[in-house]
């Protein structure tokens, strides 16, 4: 089989594209241009930089496979990044690895494949897909290693997109992953695995926010849950639900944020148990199955990447909408962060925290 | 079939003679040039050799020749050696055209940051300089003008004699890129009228890391790698021997060549050309197609992403190119065709295929053979891509 595999230069795609040619398939390797940057500069995150380039030319070098960067310099701006910038203007707190994965690896890179002849693109994603043998569809199973389950990056997948997608660690630990690349003989076997944002150089946020939204760096005010004025901020992009640094308060009891009222460039504050929320509403939810359930489930959720499971209730509302009660209440759910659902290692759907 | 080789124009596979010399000099010729020395003077005569070869391509005199590192090199040594000589003129004006290579465009611009202005000649869409818009362009201060012998990306060929002649009138030099010219169709330096000309070996089957400027005699140039008083003090260093001799030989046997090549070049370039345009629906020629190098076509196909049509050809073994690569090794739109007043979409479906003596009729059919098909695949996943698009558009 002709199978795409997206080469970041890191460990776990180069350990993908190896587990498929050693599997005797016929992999092409695709690295993707994302932004621009000179080869003098520093690499900002660990992903897509001039040295993961050259790393991931090496790995298809040494598997002897023809690799090849394209250009989505256009397709992440538009994809990506520029609605990353609004959603932070907008007082929510995005996650643009969820869009990269669906639009970029998954839509535009699947396209580039196809248009190559390859039916499959492969990704070295902690996660894992597997035949449902119920519905003869697919399901999306969280990584076999759960301190590197990478499922809840993945929840707007369709079905046709889980149909071509391969996960060729998905099922491996990653000290298991490390211990193949040292045996392929790859220099990127100690390679640190990538934390930060790609495209936002040293971790500056409110820097790439500001130029794309001139209009969002302004002075606003803080206010507590009753309304009395505590204080000045710079821009409500600074902020997300549920943080304490920078607000610049001099209290007796730490205060967190509460809300953000991008509209009326207001924060509200409060102590850290107004934090807690019995439940959440979440739109533009995608299903995994591809149909919504038509009663209430008991589920298991996450309101962010590494949060714990939290149980809870899922109920469809019209619109692709949902409700989501939890058993216990969930601290610091950030509206423009995803709820993902799950039943058991099942990934059941997942939605955009309203 | 064996892989198929459509990429000249970035480099070419190094002819048999010149591979040999190259070794042979390696080996045998160890002397520096520069030595009094009967080791000294071996060297030496290889140079000589070398660069009587070269001036005879070029219809110059060997004391003319400037020995460097490639094209990039005599570019910049053209540009920043001319413009710093004629300071003391007062004349800081350059004029340049906008569909030049890097190495032209990146050194002007440079200078313009370092008190120099610069003024960009633009092209229409024929992607050939007018001496209209270069009369504009001149002004009594005009130092330098740099405008390119024959298009790398598009291959067409610029009216140098007349825009030198118009650019002497002002009295400013005229250089110009010869690099997708030279060993491709004959150049007589003199009867083109210019001051300084570019060359580089591995363009035409010689070695990489070997170039040369052609500067007439009494042009005032001004070194840019200081030190010995090697060429003339025009370029320091040690000579790189081995890789003049190749150069030496790859300029007799394009010399030798020539006429043969012209014609082998342009039969086969046409055929492809024609097949692909009478083939391939929505495919268009970019550029004038008379006054062209004989091995280069541009080709649009619309609807197709140039940087797939590009990998799926190299899967099938056959290696063309587009418009530029980034440092990443990612495609840029060309910037030829941008100043040429394409809209975006078609600076980013051409694809450059560029001929070679060693390329055959068969090699050309089995290209027509396949590309239709490769096309239209890629043009449904284009149309399928633009459907999911505005579906997921919310």
């Amino acid at each position: 089989m002709r199978i795409v595999v997206a080469m970041s230069g890191g460990v776990d795609s180069s350990v993908a594209a190896a587990q498929l040619v050693t599997a005797g398939h016929e992999v092409i390797g695709l690295s993707m241009q994302l932004y621009d940057q000179e080869p003098h500069e520093p690499a900002f995150g660990g992903c897509c930089s001039h040295e993961d380039l050259h790393d991931a030319r090496r790995v298809a070098a040494l598997l002897d496979i023809p690799h090849y960067t394209v250009n989505f310099k256009e397709e992440f701006d538009a994809a990506v990044v520029a609605p990353f910038a609004r959603e932070y203007a907008s007082g929510r707190t995005p996650i643009p690895c969820v869009k990269c994965n669906g639009d970029l690896k998954f839509r535009h890179l699947l396209d580039r494949a196809r248009a190559l002849g390859a039916d499959r693109v492969a990704t070295g994603h902690y996660a894992r897909v597997r035949p449902d043998p119920t519905t003869g569809g697919a399901l999306l199973l969280r990584g076999l290693d759960p301190l590197k389950d990478q499922s809840y990056f993945l929840f707007t997948l369709t079905q046709t997109q889980l149909s071509a997608a391969l996960f060729p660690v998905g099922h491996l630990r990653k000290d298991d992953v490390r211990d193949l690349a040292r045996q392929y003989d790859m220099a990127v076997s100690s390679k640190p695995d990538s934390q930060e944002l790609c495209f936002v150089a040293n971790g500056d946020t409110a820097k790439i926010v500001a130029e794309r939204e001139p209009g969002v760096a302004r002075p606003g005010e803080i206010r507590d849950q009753l309304g009395h004025n505590l204080g000045g901020h710079d821009g409500v992009h600074r902020f997300t639900v549920g943080q304490r640094k920078g607000l610049r308060l001099s209290t007796s009891v730490p205060l967190y944020v509460l809300d953000i009222d991008a509209a009326k460039n207001r924060l509200t504050v409060g102590p850290r148990a107004a934090l807690d929320r019995d439940g959440l509403t979440a739109s533009r939810v995608n299903w995994i199955s591809g149909t919504a359930p038509s009663e209430p489930l008991a589920i298991t959720a996450r309101v962010r990447h590494r949060h714990p499971d939290a149980p809870a209730r899922v109920e469809s509302l019209p619109g692709e909408r949902v409700s989501v009660t939890f058993q216990d209440p969930q601290r610091a759910i950030a509206p423009g962060q995803a709820v993902v659902f799950y039943d058991g290692e099942t990934v059941l759907g997942g939605g955009w925290i309203d | 079939m064996a892989r198929i080789y459509f990429d000249h124009n970035a480099t070419t596979p190094v002819a048999p003679e010149v591979a040999e010399v190259v070794a042979t000099t390696t080996q045998t010729v160890f002397g520096n040039p520069s030595s009094v020395h009967r080791y000294g003077q071996q060297a030496k005569m290889v140079l000589d050799k070398a660069r009587a070869s070269v001036a005879k391509l070029l219809g110059a005199e060997p004391t003319e020749i400037v020995f460097t590192s490639g094209g990039s090199e005599s570019n910049n040594l053209a540009i920043r050696g001319a413009a710093e000589a004629a300071i003391a003129t007062g004349r800081r004006h350059l004029v340049t055209s906008s569909i030049e290579h890097e190495a032209v465009l990146r050194t002007v611009k440079a200078l313009s940051m370092q008190g120099w202005t610069a003024t960009l000649v633009g092209v229409d869409s024929s992607g050939i300089v007018s001496p209209e818009r270069l009369a504009d362009a001149l002004r009594n201060d005009t130092a330098l003008v740099s405008i390119m012998h024959a298009n790398n990306e598009i291959g067409t060929i610029q009216p140098v004699a007349k825009l030198a002649a118009l650019t002497h009138e002002c009295g400013a030099l005229f250089h110009t890129d010869a690099v997708q010219s030279a060993g491709k169709i004959p150049i007589d330096a003199r009867a083109l009228d210019v001051d300084l000309l570019s060359i580089s070996a591995h363009k035409f089957n010689g070695p990489k890391g070997i170039g040369a400027l052609w500067a007439r005699r009494g042009a005032q140039l001004r070194a840019q790698l200081t030190g010995g008083k090697q060429e003339r003090s025009r370029r320091a260093g040690t000579e790189n021997v081995p890789a003049i001799a190749g150069l030496g030989v790859a300029a007799k046997l394009a010399v030798e060549n020539q006429t043969v090549a012209l014609e082998y070049l342009g039969t086969l370039r046409d055929r492809l050309e024609g097949g692909i345009l009478a083939n391939v629906s929505g495919a268009e020629r970019n550029g004038e197609a008379l006054h062209r190098v004989n091995n280069t076509c541009n080709i649009s196909f619309d609807g197709v992403e140039a940087e797939s049509l590009l990998i799926a050809l190299d899967l099938e073994e056959i290696a063309v190119s587009t418009g530029s690569a980034c440092s990443s090794g990612s495609l840029e739109p060309s910037h030829v065709l941008q100043a040429m007043g394409f809209p975006s979409h078609r600076t980013q479906n051409a694809i450059r295929f560029s001929l070679g003596l060693g390329n055959t009729e068969e090699e050309v059919d089995h290209v027509l053979a396949v590309i239709p098909a490769i096309v239209s695949r890629l043009r449904a996943v284009t149309r399928r891509g633009l459907q999911t698009t505005s579906a997921l558009r919310r």
